[in-house]
């Protein structure tokens, strides 16, 4: 009963902002739609009792993802309300493969096609009576462990990816070389001096020489 | 009342998907929203694996949830990069600028 109730409500308000995602004329609008979309979402996994899937949902989509949205939204400077333009004439087509589509889907859901009954035996059944998140990591480590090696690979070619494509070296930008920096010796650097004159700077030379030698003394 | 089963969740899931495709469609010189829209179909393809991993009392669908979720970062991740490169060599992130490559007419 409650479990209904909390249904209906998460199921509409994803459709509510997922909706808000795809017609907002703002995109910050459909950042935050998006956000909150993905909130409903995690109400339902957890609903479902995948609690952990539901806060990594959280994590990575709101932490990580909109975040990740709204850097690049700020980053660049665009006229949104261009973009915008054409709207309407788009918008028979879009209902048009949408109408399609769901009628598909809907077709073959409704018609029965997903029940339980039908549907093969469940290849993973949770081993024991612990959390979520404890079943989840005896499958994850043990069944698909290759599966879970090559998916931390994909987000390094991702991340190497991401990085060649935005870095760019940008002539005219002084940059510290350290080694130089180190190898520097005292002999090569530049001095301010005030040379006396007819002495010249030579003296400078003489100065040093001697203040080194009073400091070996002291050692 | 009714009794939420399985089927509700999966017709969510697909209310959620066509949501998704009617937002490609009808942003399509935004190139964020689309990248956006992306994001909600493969939300509602996370709906349906773990409805189902749910009501088979079958742990494979929230791993292979899980799985798409790496794999939906990872794509956005390039996805915005690629974005970024666009912008700075176009001044704009309309799709209908991304025509250099296209036979001349």
């Amino acid at each position: 009963m409650i479990g209904d109730l909390l249904f209906l409500m998460l199921a509409g308000g994803l459709l509510l902002f997922a909706s808000m995602v795809v017609l907002a004329k703002n995109p910050m609008l459909c950042v935050l739609g998006l956000v909150a979309t993905f909130f409903n979402a995690a109400g339902l996994f957890i609903l479902l009792g995948a609690e952990f899937l539901g806060l990594l949902m959280i994590m990575v989509y709101v932490g990580a993802i909109a975040v990740m949205f709204l850097f690049v939204l700020m980053t660049i400077d665009i006229d949104f309300a261009e973009l915008k333009e054409g709207f309407a004439g788009y918008l028979p087509l879009g209902v048009l493969v949408a109408v399609v589509l769901l009628t598909e889907v809907g077709m073959a859901i409704w018609g029965g096609l997903f029940t339980v009954d039908h549907l093969a035996q469940p290849s993973l059944p949770p081993q024991s009576e612990a959390q979520n998140i404890v079943q989840l990591g005896e499958v994850l480590f043990v069944n698909y462990a290759w599966p879970f090696l090559l998916v931390g690979v994909i987000l390094l070619v991702a991340m190497v990816g991401a990085i060649v494509l935005t870095h760019r070296v940008r002539p005219g930008v002084r940059k510290q070389n350290i080694a130089q920096q180190i190898a520097r010796k005292v002999e090569d650097a530049v001095m301010m001096t005030t040379p006396e004159s007819g002495r010249g700077v030579t003296a400078v030379h003489f100065r040093r020489k001697k203040s080194n030698a009073k400091r070996d003394e002291e050692a | 009342m009714l009794n939420i089963g399985l089927t509700h969740f999966l017709t969510l899931a697909a209310l959620l998907w066509t949501l998704g495709i009617l937002g490609i469609f009808i942003n399509r010189k935004n190139i964020i929203v689309i990248l956006m829209c992306l994001e909600l179909m493969l939300l509602s393809v996370n709906l349906t694996f773990v409805s189902f991993g749910a009501f088979m009392a079958d742990l494979a669908g929230q791993v292979f949830a899980f799985f798409i979720l790496t794999v939906a970062a990872a794509e956005l991740a390039i996805g915005l990069a690629i974005l970024v490169l666009f912008y700075r060599n176009r001044r704009s992130i309309d799709v209908e600028a991304a025509s250099q490559l296209r036979e001349q007419v």
